[in-house]
């Protein structure tokens, strides 16, 4: 096969046989973004119902294993990635953060059933109104309990947010993701951050 | 009032953990076990020696985050070496105020929020209140929704019983069997989703009957659960009971005799697995039971492995009850004709007025429910599950409390786990099998 | 309530019905919807317990308290004096199979009741639920602390005069 019949594109589709040199290139930025989104580790932090959707979602019928995420660490501190699920209750909220403040950066949350994103239906004393008073949340995944497919989906939310985002982020700067919303005089670019 | 502020001052951080030795006598020690203490002077005053000066005993805290998969709960257990001398779980980390929430809603809202006390088993809770509300009102439910009923609660009972497999073969170490319990749960759930267009908290048994009729070719998906478990029950049958290691760390852990379970007020797998046999479903019989064939399962020694035994052969002697639930359902309605607490059919609401605002009262007001309490005890995978409903006479529950037998099989922990190793402590409280949503409700 | 039992006082023209009231164990009984309901007071409930525990009544299934400051007039047995709490506690006996029902009152001036943890030591958790919910102090009860809410917690959480804590949220229907 010649160079000119093959099509134009980066180094893996155009096949290791162009290869005229041992390297692989890419941007530095590039390659850890793929890595992190590649390898998150999420921590165990079931707490109610959803907790048993998540670990549905870790069986084998909607396998979790196929973004190497099937492996839950107990350990807070081999985990990047935490999904709150379930309901947070006012005796739990502090342990929550502890168990958050002892991860290390990077770190993720992903906020599984409506209980965690605002508390649910559950509007009273007792159960925190939402985990983002508590610990800063990246995606929300609404439902009671919401399907596998649904905690998938906020999982591949994640993972293209990771590729998204910035490599280093210093809290407070956000995330470093701009969207442009239209103006009085024509789009106006928007940053989403993170407080 | 003095009383309860003394207890308020009481009261401190920290007060609700387990306090070290030498801060405790023996009696107040002995206590803390919980069990039935016939114990002689002897025994006490063993007990009083057996703090020597140079024992070292430490106290850790297991939980609330760890990853045995039983949820929010925390063990402070003390330990001398690996044994464990005692142990205290404190629960409230999963308290979500349901109780209370239950009196802002009416009674046909009254099951989304009981349905998420037991997650695991979502229907058992719902029934136990569509039984109370209908024993407040005086109705009778037609043959069908009972039999209905039967038949998807003894499929939640499959469902939950296969999460205690996976969960308590992942908690001694049996990982694969997580994965196979899962698998066989999600072929009960699609079953259930059919049904009740949900996989989980379901929202399906009412006040009145159940929410929708079965739908066409529902006899296909209950025959094809009920020809795939056999086999797969078989394999765990060899996997794992035949098994020398799963023997050795089941058999003679966490004995309980029948005398300690029913002055602790245990129910379900952990009192039949004494030798006591005692099944609501055949003693105190509801729903289609006393027209079924069923066998209740009862263990000899007490110990967790006698409760694995017993769940699973109890998922068989489910299976018996839903092939017969096959056979034996009657035609008819799904739910009482009852005006007062059924709304119309949703075709009779884009022709009739009337209909339409029928509709409207009982979903948005709610139907009276006459003054009067009352308390009905179902068997749940768990333990005798009950609901008990005091009634104003108005469209909300008075008070709605819910007996949870996980809330009371958890005080047999410290009795359990007195005398046994850490490793088996995590093997105790998967046989006793607790759902932290009904403990803490 | 009354079974039927019309005391004539004697007199020609006016019959007054006393109510008949069914004791059982000494004290007046009512039947709630086919259950047998037993009113005891705070005084004779300890004896009460031995005695059903004598009879077969292994097992104390549940124990609850109600709060009825919203509803003073509800129905009870007559000759006993409504309070604003009560302590309901439901018992089995497996042998006869049967249930039976206690109501005790309780004065919110001084909530303080006889605990059946020597007899029943099931009720450990039960009694702590009850105390930490309406503020019912059982005496003799081993470790009277608070159980589902935080240990610095104040107040009772599911009396009728504690606030349900709701957060305003922007739909007009959510009123209740």
């Amino acid at each position: 096969m010649s160079n000119e019949t093959r099509a134009r594109g980066g180094l893996l589709e155009s096949g290791l046989e162009g290869l005229q040199h041992n390297f692989l290139t890419g941007t530095l930025e590039g390659l850890v973004k793929w890595a992190r989104s590649h390898s998150v580790m999420p921590a165990t932090f079931g707490l109610a119902c959803c907790a048993i959707e998540m670990m549905a979602a870790g069986g084998p019928h909607y396998d979790l294993a196929r973004y190497g995420m099937e492996v839950f660490r107990a350990s807070p501190r081999q985990a990047d990635l935490m999904i709150v699920a379930g309901r947070v209750s006012q005796k739990m909220a502090p342990v929550l953060r502890q168990i958050y403040d002892q991860m290390m950066e990077p770190k993720w949350v992903i906020s599984m059933g409506v209980c965690a994103s605002s508390g649910g239906m559950f509007n009273n004393y007792a159960i925190v109104q939402g985990v983002d008073q508590i610990v800063p949340v990246d995606v929300y995944a609404p439902g009671c309990p919401p399907s596998p497919e649904t905690l998938m989906h906020a999982i591949l939310t994640l993972h293209q947010k990771i590729r998204d985002g910035q490599l280093t982020r210093r809290p407070g700067e956000g995330a470093g993701i701009v969207i442009e919303q239209l103006g009085a005089s024509g789009p106006v670019p928007v940053s989403l951050g993170r407080s | 009032m003095t009383a309860i502020e003394e207890n308020v001052h009481q009261t401190s951080e920290g007060a609700q953990e387990i306090l070290p030795r030498d801060v405790v006598s023996a009696a107040q020690r002995l206590r803390e076990l919980g069990a039935v203490l016939r114990i002689s002077e002897a025994e006490a005053l063993e007990a009083e020696l057996e703090r020597a000066p140079d024992d070292e005993t430490m106290i850790i805290n297991m939980g609330p985050q760890h990853p045995s998969t039983h949820g929010v709960l925390r063990l402070m257990l003390e330990l001398q070496g690996e044994t464990v001398l005692r142990c205290k779980p404190i629960i409230g980390y999963l308290h979500t105020g349901m109780e209370r929430t239950g009196e802002d809603l009416t009674y046909l809202q009254g099951p989304t929020n009981v349905t998420r006390m037991d997650y695991a088993s979502p229907l058992f809770t719902e029934l136990a209140f569509s039984l109370t509300v209908e024993k407040l009102l005086e109705i009778e439910v037609p043959e069908r929704a009972v039999w209905i009923r039967t038949l998807m609660t003894e499929m939640n009972r499959i469902s939950s019983h296969l999460l205690f497999m996976a969960t308590n073969g992942m908690d001694l170490g049996a990982v694969s069997m997580m994965l196979y319990g899962w698998r066989e749960r999600e072929e009960a759930l699609r079953f259930l989703q059919e049904v009740t267009g949900l996989r989980m908290n379901h929202n399906y048994i009412r006040p009145g009957g159940v929410a929708a009729d079965l739908p066409d070719g529902w006899r296909d998906g209950v025959l094809r659960l009920l020809d795939m478990l056999p086999d797969r029950l078989a394999e765990y049958d060899t996997l794992l009971t035949q098994q020398p290691i799963w023997r050795e760390r089941l058999q003679g852990v966490g004995v309980i005799t029948s005398e300690e379970c029913l002055a602790l007020g245990i129910t379900g797998p952990i009192l039949r697995s004494t030798g006591y046999a005692w099944d609501l479903r055949r003693e105190m019989p509801y729903l289609a039971f006393d027209q079924l064939d069923f066998d209740v399962v009862v263990g000899s020694y007490g110990d967790c492995f006698d409760r694995y035994a017993i769940r699973l052969a109890e998922i068989h002697e489910s299976m018996k009850i839903v092939r017969q639930c096959l056979e034996k359902m009657p035609k008819g309605d799904y739910r009482i004709q009852d005006k007062k607490v059924t709304p119309p059919p949703r075709a009779r609401i884009d022709e009739s007025m009337e209909a339409l605002i029928h509709h409207f009262k009982i979903f948005t007001e709610g139907f009276k429910v006459p003054e009067g309490e009352a308390y009905v005890p179902i068997e749940s995978p768990r333990g005798e599950l009950g609901c008990y409903i005091v009634s104003d006479g108005s469209s909300t529950p008075y008070r709605m409390h819910v007996r949870a037998p996980s809330f009371v099989n958890l005080q047999s922990l410290p009795h359990l786990m007195h005398g046994s190793l850490v490793a088996d402590a995590v093997a105790i409280i998967s046989s006793v099998d607790p759902i932290l949503g009904e403990v803490d409700r | 309530m009354s079974d039927g039992g019309a005391v004539e006082n004697g007199e020609a023209q006016e019959v007054i019905a006393e109510p008949v009231v069914e004791l059982l164990y000494d004290m007046p009984k009512t039947i709630s919807h086919g259950q047998t309901v037993l009113h005891p007071t705070r005084e004779n409930y300890a004896s009460l317990l031995k005695k059903l525990h004598d009879d077969g009544y292994l097992m104390i299934v549940d124990l609850c308290g109600v709060d009825y400051l919203k509803h003073f007039d509800r129905e009870i047995a007559p000759g006993i004096q409504a309070e604003r709490f009560e302590v309901v506690v439901n018992l089995i006996n497996h042998r006869e199979r049967s249930r039976l029902r206690l109501r005790i009152q309780v004065p919110e001036t001084d909530p303080v009741m006889p605990s059946a943890y020597d007899l029943y030591p099931g009720t450990e958790a039960m009694e702590r639920e009850t105390f930490d919910m309406f503020g019912i102090v059982f005496e003799g009860h081993p470790d009277l602390t608070r159980i589902l809410m935080p240990e610095d917690w104040v107040g009772h959480p599911l009396r009728k005069d504690y606030d349900v804590g709701r957060i305003p949220v922007q739909f007009k229907a959510a009123n209740r």
